[in-house]
């Protein structure tokens, strides 16, 4: 077989973007994965990269306001846009009580789906409500945990909830 | 691992791409939500030397109702889908679908377009536009041409789209007042992809009806004479009944889900329960 030479490629696109409220810029190759990008260009480890074929969710980051998984976005597909990772998640402040809950239930051992989770759980939290046990576990059936055997996890999603919801039905000052 | 080293464009017209396309042909793969293509390119299925990003084009994404047919733009994320209040009022088996498909991150980027043009015979969309009967707009530098869902899917991973031709709307026609729906599926865990799937409509007083099967073959199957029993609106079949009818028309591979005759078990079982929803 024959190699062609093949004509020079892109070697790398500048990619500019918004992650956890900053401005960013940095160089990727097109084929990099957005998950890469965040370790490694831009130094934010929190996001994991786990199976890398997106059926994990350990990768699992905030796109323009909703979850993704950041192994199968490519880096300069989020030219342009708002991107935030767990450590962001954890400035913020808003899921402190959800953190909190994942220590109190012991809902981590090892921690490696820990940033996955906490994203994933954010998007049902913000939908408001009390989820099911059942409804808790179909959204977090696409992130994989070895240690826990997810248990822990849903008690500490489930009592966020419930939490959350008993101090709205809490009266006033 | 990581996807070899491809040359990225980014076209941000619908004409754009298709030069593309037509300039770079089997060198070049499409990218849309990428929900299937990354992890192709991550286990290197796919070294396409090009990669034509299909997100920056305008006028892809819209779930709209034209005269008597809902349209879906190709590049329509499935969230878009699963959380239209057109969509739940006027084909409502595509709600019940939506929760179905992989998980809530996968939804926000997947799109309708990418689904269907992959034609996994795992998947439900394709099922789903079989039911609904819907056709598929199909554009190159040519021209535009329409394929019924019929046609469209013709195999595994394989459609009517032709070399240079992107898929860029599903026009669905709106069901008529009294069509039932039903959507059931077996899978192991949630959000897999299916070991048996049912997508049915039917309409009682005009005795038509399409019962689509997915899981069960390289295609969206439809079991022509379950169709029949049902449309004759006779007392309750029996499971043989069901099951001679499914025998007749589905003829499952094994595959890493399931043996044929578990299959068509499922299947049956799939029918009995959505029989009294239709």
């Amino acid at each position: 077989m024959t190699t062609e030479l093949m004509p020079p490629m892109t070697p790398v696109l500048t990619v500019s973007l918004h992650v956890n409220g900053m401005a960013v810029q940095a160089q990727a190759e097109p084929r990099q994965h957005l998950a890469d990008f965040l370790r490694e260009q831009l130094g934010l480890t929190g996001t994991h990269v786990g199976c890398e074929y997106g059926v994990c969710g350990a990768c699992t980051v905030r796109v323009d306001g909703v979850i993704v998984r950041a192994c199968l976005m490519l880096a300069v597909q989020a030219q342009g846009c708002e991107v935030q990772t767990i450590e962001g998640l954890d400035a913020q402040g808003q899921y402190q009580d959800l953190q909190q809950a994942f220590v109190n239930r012991n809902a981590l051992q090892c921690g490696f789906c820990t940033p996955g989770m906490l994203m994933c759980a954010s998007a049902l939290l913000e939908q408001g409500g009390c989820p099911s046990r059942k409804d808790i576990r179909a959204h977090i059936s696409g992130n994989y945990c070895r240690c826990t055997g997810y248990e822990a996890i849903v008690d500490a999603i489930e009592s966020t909830a419930l939490a959350r919801n008993a101090d709205q039905k809490a009266p006033g000052p | 691992m990581k996807p070899a080293a491809f040359d990225y464009l980014a076209p941000s017209t619908l004409n754009e791409a298709l030069q593309a396309l037509a300039v770079h042909g089997q060198d070049a793969s499409v990218i849309a939500g990428g929900q299937s293509l990354m992890p192709m390119l991550a286990f290197r299925l796919l070294e396409p030397r090009w990669l034509i990003d299909l997100n920056r084009i305008e006028g892809l994404n819209h779930i709209c109702i034209e005269g008597h047919h809902l349209h879906i733009g190709a590049l329509t994320r499935h969230a878009q889908v699963e959380h239209s209040p057109l969509i739940a009022q006027h084909l409502p088996l595509l709600s019940l679908v939506m929760p179905h498909i992989a998980h809530v991150a996968i939804r926000q980027r997947g799109s309708i377009g990418g689904s269907v043009c992959l034609a996994d015979p795992a998947a439900e969309l394709p099922a789903c536009m079989v039911a609904l009967q819907a056709r598929m707009v199909l554009q190159s530098l040519n021209g535009r041409r329409e394929v019924a869902a019929d046609d469209f899917f013709q195999g595994l991973y394989r459609t009517a789209l032709a070399p240079g031709e992107l898929l860029v709307d599903i026009v669905i026609p709106l069901p008529a007042a009294g069509t039932r729906v039903a959507f059931d599926e077996f899978s192991r865990r949630h959000g897999d992809y299916a070991m048996a799937g049912l997508a049915a409509c039917a309409h009682e007083q005009a005795r038509s009806s399409r019962l689509v099967f997915f899981g069960c073959g390289d295609k969206p199957a439809r079991a022509l004479r379950a169709e029949d029993l049902l449309n004759a609106r006779g007392p309750r079949p029996s499971y043989d009944a069901l099951r001679a009818a499914i025998d007749a028309d589905l003829h499952p591979e094994a595959d890493l889900q399931a043996q044929p005759d578990t299959k068509r078990h499922l299947a049956t079982v799939l029918l009995q329960r959505a029989w009294d929803h239709l």
